[in-house]
């Protein structure tokens, strides 16, 4: 059952941009979805979004139109397309709106992240000793995972390399060049398992998601994809997050991302091996591996294997981060979300080109992950 | 020298559900209670993840040691309280690291510092 639809679906490029601000590429991101939808700015009666550095989403409308719609901005790190899209969907369903949007757009400086201790409760201390640095925690999370289940260095490779051979198939990512799985263990070690090639890097780009109630999406024309379920979380007690200065708790860690895909499958009354084409946040490749279990496509350990198949293939039984995920896209932390979404509806209504997926998928999946400890996760159906 | 104290690490321990906490907190992350006891956290632990430090971090706020960068290990420790510490972790090769590898508190400034028992007993 499903009273919400996406309607229309738009991205700006994504990579380098010189003299394009964030929030030129979020207006070309919105244009683009309106295009989609056969909408104008007009049409839309309630917007949400939002970026992390790029600035505030509700500004955008000086270059839109002053057409007087409620606005909200949204900054909640890398859910940030994610709770827009929450948002818009709760639009829709109280009935305040027909036509809502959301949008996640952001431009990040070349290099690593720049967080401030104090700006994460943290003694500065941690920055001045080199712990301030997000490369750390996937590093370590990684690293203990390959240990307790299995998983080798040539796997971390080989997700790495699937993703941007996907991205040489997709004319909108940023890396669009195949690196092999050699040059990728053997690129310069950044933390320990983890080599430069296989992380992602703060990017630049926008994207929007026009979502609409039934009536709106029966109008003639258009390509309407189901929201069957958008679910968002934060963690729970003894969970495993970047900057965390103990974990507490005994056992293993709880995972914020099981908790969002589970609640997301729940609601849309679909189990993970139905699931035709996944997006799962790679913001490095031991992500993927690890998210690929914690929502629920195979037990831990169990990646090893299905990779090695390729399964995860575009060709494969579950085909993940079909557009190069953020390995070849880049992260534009607020874009990143809604990228996924464009691109399992995409997917779902064939039209993802050399990339498309075969045998017409139904039934898509997608799910953010970030600090300080978040997760959104949508399943989508045609 | 020999009056010098050892280093410690101050926690809390949740009044209402035993939940031990670093650093000292003032609330429980487990069940939300107020009532927080400041304890002294065991100074001996087993290395519980960990990876490497291969490039120098972005200097500020990193201030790299006088005689220049070097990478370094760092990781969480597993303290007999339950609690998991982040830590620098000195030793003399990251295997020895490996396999739960017991280790010390050295420092607590400006952030933990834990030595593999190997290392610190030859200091
Ligand atoms: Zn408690």
């Amino acid at each position: 059952m499903s009273d919400v639809s996406i309607i229309g679906a738009g991205l700006s490029a994504f990579g380098r941009q010189p003299g394009v601000s964030g929030r030129e590429m979020a207006v070309s991101a919105i244009r683009s979805a309106l295009a989609d939808a056969q909408l104008q700015w007009g049409d839309v009666q309630v917007a949400f979004g939002g970026s992390d550095g790029a600035g505030l989403a509700d500004t955008l409308v000086a270059d839109l139109g002053l057409t007087g719609i409620p606005f909200t901005n949204v900054k909640n790190g890398c859910a940030t397309g994610g709770s827009a899209l929450v948002s818009a969907v709760n639009a829709i369903r109280s009935g305040q709106a027909q036509i809502a949007l959301a949008v996640g757009f952001d431009k990040h400086p070349r290099g690593a992240f720049d967080p401030r201790a104090e700006d994460w409760g943290l003694d500065a201390g941690y920055g001045d000793a080199g712990l301030m640095v997000t490369t750390q925690f996937f590093a370590i999370k990684i690293a203990r995972y390959m240990r307790r289940h299995g998983i080798t260095d040539q796997t971390l490779a080989r997700v790495a390399a699937k993703a941007y051979r996907n991205g040489v198939l997709n004319p909108n990512a940023w890396r669009r060049e195949a690196i092999s799985e050699h040059d990728i263990l053997t690129a310069d070690m950044v933390n320990d398992p983890l080599t430069r090639y296989m992380f992602c890097s703060p990017g630049e780009g926008g994207a929007a998601i026009i979502v609409a109630s039934e009536d709106v999406a029966r109008s003639t024309g258009l390509r309407p994809v189901q929201l069957l379920s958008v679910a968002t979380k934060t963690r729970r007690f003894g969970s495993f997050e970047v900057f965390s200065p103990a974990v507490q708790g005994t056992g293993e860690p709880t995972s914020v991302s099981s908790d969002a895909a589970a609640e997301a499958f729940q609601t849309a009354g679909v189990r993970p091996d139905e699931i035709g084409v996944a997006q799962l946040q790679d913001t490095e490749s031991g992500a993927e591996i690890m998210h690929l279990a914690e929502c629920g496509f195979c037990e831990h350990g169990e990646q090893e294997e299905l990779i090695a198949s390729g399964a995860t293939e575009i060709g494969g039984r579950i085909p993940v981060n079909t557009d190069g995920g953020c390995i070849a896209n880049g992260e534009p932390i607020g874009a990143s979300g809604l990228r996924q979404v464009h691109e399992i509806v995409t997917q779902l209504r064939g039209e993802a080109g050399d990339r498309q997926v075969a045998g017409a998928p139904k039934l898509g999946f997608t799910h953010v992950y970030g600090a300080p400890g978040i997760s959104a996760c949508t399943v989508l159906g045609v | 020298m020999t009056d010098v104290q050892p280093p410690v690490l101050e926690g809390s321990r949740c009044g209402v559900c035993d939940n031990v906490a670093f650093p000292r907190s003032r609330g429980c992350q487990r069940c939300g209670a107020e009532a927080m006891q400041v304890i002294d956290l065991g100074r001996r632990g087993t290395v519980w993840g960990f990876t490497v430090q291969r490039f120098a971090p972005k200097s500020p706020p990193y201030v790299p040691p006088a005689d220049g960068f070097v990478p370094f290990a760092v990781g969480y420790v597993e303290l007999p309280e339950g609690v998991k510490v982040e830590a620098v972790l000195d030793c003399d090769d990251v295997a020895d690291l490996e396999d739960e590898a017991v280790v010390e508190l050295v420092a607590t400034t400006p952030v933990p510092r834990f030595t593999t028992t190997r290392v610190f007993q030859e200091v």
